[in-house]
């Protein structure tokens, strides 16, 4: 009785001060190393950006395709995973008392693991010893460095999911029979997520690390570059997850209103962590070797991943529309004008939501067999995901931060800074319009992705591409500005910014809402039903793939 | 849980969507023979020049106006390249690597398959208007990607 006292009194005292010196430390370094790979990944995409419409040649000691390794490892893995884990472990320390010293050493141990293993996945790079894209399909095979770095990242990754674990599991033990608090929810999800789909591609690296040794003569192609899309395709998602928790519970305290349905949102969450590793294959439309049955089979198993999407759709207009309403906002639409358009910190996560509307459009067009084998590696598909990844994700970590970081600094946001979000944010949005916009349409038109500057010989079908890779190159410059900004203003609100209380934004129930049912928190059913649809999804190809497959290949070193 | 009438809506109409995107799919798969490049036929890839049909790539005739193109790709090309073809001609590619995985793209058609080693993929183009098309590999496959193309000519 005691204890449990003493405990509530304590957290009651977390929320009123804020995090921990301790949690907000671990968190704040998470933020600050994420925030400088999205500046050094930023400078290689404007360097991509600006080579690939003709502009801007390499010198001969840089490679374009050094350049994307590095752009795409750094932004898709390491920017948002460090963004992630940061966090989400201000979320948990927040909700749940503060951090338990040992989710809080396991979480230290994760970050130097992942540094560790950053230094060995880019030095080989920098030294032209990588160039095999982050997707690294054999038999590219890269210096056995390389995969060892990669190791250490998924090690590090899985420590601080189990920290996760062991504090959320923690919590339940003292707080039977309640709901978990629901950002910690989503972050549980999100861990889950992060530790099963980062097995296929543990076990596909420990599938490469004796071959690219030398000490193993063949490899699994098809096998590998499975494993790696279980992977690589959860990824992103959990990328999108992270941002979907901060529309749900931030969003809506933002603007003065009252979060959506509990039950629903949990629901969706659920469904995201259930749904979400078969999708893997609609990276695999057109490869040989899966049979056209399984690839129809899949489409479901992708486009099921929609539903939950376009359920969130509705949640945020409907919260949106009953706060503007309620504070008088009228007309079919006129309410709209009653948000807080300059407020950074719903700007950029609502215009997050709002490219997401073309981008989850686009990517249910894509999940259609015959529909991807138009836009299949050609700069649709870049354009795609700089939409979803690059501003749907990355957008919503940019709001997040304004008042994330002043939170755990102990700063403010000053008005100053909130303009400088806000034109961060238009010139964001204003260099996707332009790049991923250029990317989609010359995509349609044949351009393939990952490939420097050409004209194949002069051909006259390429050179017509060239006008549209002029925008690629502006929208390019703009983000670079943007990129700025943001790490600026990140820099500025965790050292600079006046000292001030700044509180977590989470929003309430509604008053008659009502409860959730306790299924939502058996996560083990919940996992045994993940793992079931896992294996709807794999059994048949793995195995296909496994006892038909062709003689192995040797390693190749193209660059 | 209560749901109100237009979400009630909204959600069936998403599931809608979702449904009639796979119908769609199957249709064209099953129905149309439109399906996606999935030849299942496997070939030791470091044999590739001793193993028949790759062993003698090129242009075959095998109807009127039907052609099978036997192709390997390799690092950074395509063999047979600058292939001649007449207008209206259906042609039946049949495709293999001989090292790293590469793409087979045909620029301004909906030709576009994986060709990876150990694999052979197969997919097959009617060419009704008479040009010059761009054939592309559209997959990283090295320093000379960038340089991986050849053209197919229709008269
Ligand atoms: C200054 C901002 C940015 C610019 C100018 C930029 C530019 C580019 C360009 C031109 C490419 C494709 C090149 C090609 O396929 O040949 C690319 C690829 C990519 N970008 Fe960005 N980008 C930016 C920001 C981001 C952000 C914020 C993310 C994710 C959070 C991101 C993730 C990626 C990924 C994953 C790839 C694919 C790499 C690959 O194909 O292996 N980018 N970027
Ligand atoms: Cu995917
Ligand atoms: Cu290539």
């Amino acid at each position: 009785m005691g204890t449990t006292l003493k405990q509530s009194w304590k957290e009651k005292a977390d929320q009123a001060l804020g995090a921990s010196p301790e949690d907000a430390t671990l968190s704040k370094t998470y933020l600050f190393v994420s925030f400088i790979t999205l500046l050094i990944g930023g400078v290689l995409g404007l360097i991509q950006g600006l080579n690939r419409a003709g502009i801007l040649e390499l010198p001969s000691w840089l490679n374009y395709y050094q350049v994307l390794t590095a752009h795409g490892i750094l932004l898709i893995l390491v920017f948002t995973a460090l963004f992630t884990i940061g966090y989400f472990y201000a979320v948990l320390s927040h909700n749940l008392g503060g951090l338990l010293p040992k989710a809080r050493k396991m979480a230290w141990i994760g970050f130097g693991l992942k540094v560790i293993g950053l230094i060995f996945v880019i030095v080989p790079i920098i030294m032209n010893e990588a160039s095999v894209m982050f997707t690294f399909y054999p038999p590219l095979a890269a210096h056995p460095v390389f995969y060892f770095g990669l190791v250490l990242l998924v090690v590090g990754v899985w420590m601080c999911a189990f920290g996760a674990f062991i504090q959320v599991a923690n919590w339940r033990k003292k707080n039977k029979g309640q709901h978990v608090p629901i950002l910690s929810y989503f972050a549980t999800g999100v861990f889950v997520l992060l530790f099963f789909s980062s097995i296929p591609v543990a076990i596909e690296v420990f599938m490469i690390i004796p071959w690219a040794i030398g000490w193993v003569e063949t490899i699994n192609v098809m096998l590998s570059r499975t494993l790696f899309w279980a992977f690589g395709h959860t990824l992103v998602n959990i990328w999108y997850l992270t941002a979907v928790s901060a529309w749900y519970v931030v969003v809506p305290k933002i603007i003065g209103g009252r979060r959506f349905s509990d039950t629903l949102t949990r629901v969706v969450i659920i469904l995201l962590v259930i749904l979400n590793i078969p999708g893997g294959f609609h990276h695999q439309i057109i490869d040989p070797g899966i049979a056209e049955s399984v690839k129809f089979l899949h489409v479901f198993m992708s486009l099921a991943i929609g539903f939950p999407s376009l359920m969130t759709a509705y949640a945020m207009f409907a919260v949106f529309e009953k706060t503007a309403r309620k504070k008088g906002g009228k007309g079919l639409f006129r309410w709209f004008n009653k948000l807080p358009w300059g407020d950074v910190r719903f700007l950029a996560p609502m215009v997050a939501m709002i490219a997401f509307i073309p981008g989850g459009a686009g990517g249910i067009a894509q999940s259609t067999n015959q529909l991807n084998q138009v836009a299949h590696n050609t700069l649709w598909v870049v354009g795609h995901f700089h939409l979803t990844l690059g501003t749907t994700a990355a957008l919503t970590f940019f709001g997040i931060s304004y008042w994330l970081v002043p939170y755990l600094s102990k700063r403010v946001l000053t008005p100053a800074i909130n303009r400088l979000g806000v034109i961060q944010t238009i010139f964001w949005s204003a260099g996707m319009i332009f790049m991923a916009g250029a990317m989609h349409w010359v995509g349609l038109l044949g351009s393939p992705r990952r490939t420097s500057y050409t004209t194949y010989f002069d051909n006259a079908t390429a050179l017509s591409w060239d006008p549209y890779l002029i925008f690629l190159a502006v929208g390019g410059t703009l983000l670079m500005i943007g990129v700025l900004i943001q790490v600026y203003a990140v820099i500025h609100l965790m050292f600079f910014a006046p000292k001030g209380e700044t509180e977590f934004p989470i929003a309430e129930e509604e008053d008659n809402a009502s409860k959730t049912p306790y299924w939502t928190e058996r996560w083990g059913m919940i996992i045994v039903i993940m793992l079931l649809v896992i294996a709807m999804g794999y059994v048949i190809p793995l195995v296909e793939m496994i006892v038909n497959a062709p003689p192995g290949s040797p390693p190749f070193r193209p660059w | 849980m209560k749901f109100h009438l237009d979400e009630k809506i909204w959600l069936i109409a998403s599931f809608g969507v979702i449904i009639g995107m796979m119908l769609f799919t199957g249709y064209q798969t099953f129905v149309l023979g439109m399906g996606p490049p999935s030849h299942m036929e496997t070939i030791d890839p470091q044999k590739v020049d001793e193993t028949s049909p790759f062993d003698e790539p090129g242009l075959y005739q095998i109807g009127e106006n039907e052609y099978e193109v036997v192709m390997t790709l390799q690092l950074f090309s395509f063999t047979p390249n600058e292939i001649e073809i007449p207008a209206g001609a259906t042609v039946h590619f049949t495709l293999t690597s001989k090292d790293v995985t590469h793409g087979f793209q045909i620029a301004g058609t909906n030709v576009n398959a994986m060709v990876m080693p150990g694999h052979i993929q197969k997919i097959t183009q009617t060419f009704t208007e008479p040009g010059e098309y761009l054939v592309l590999c559209n997959e990283y496959c090295g320093t000379g990607h960038q340089y991986m193309a050849t053209t197919i000519t229709v008269k």
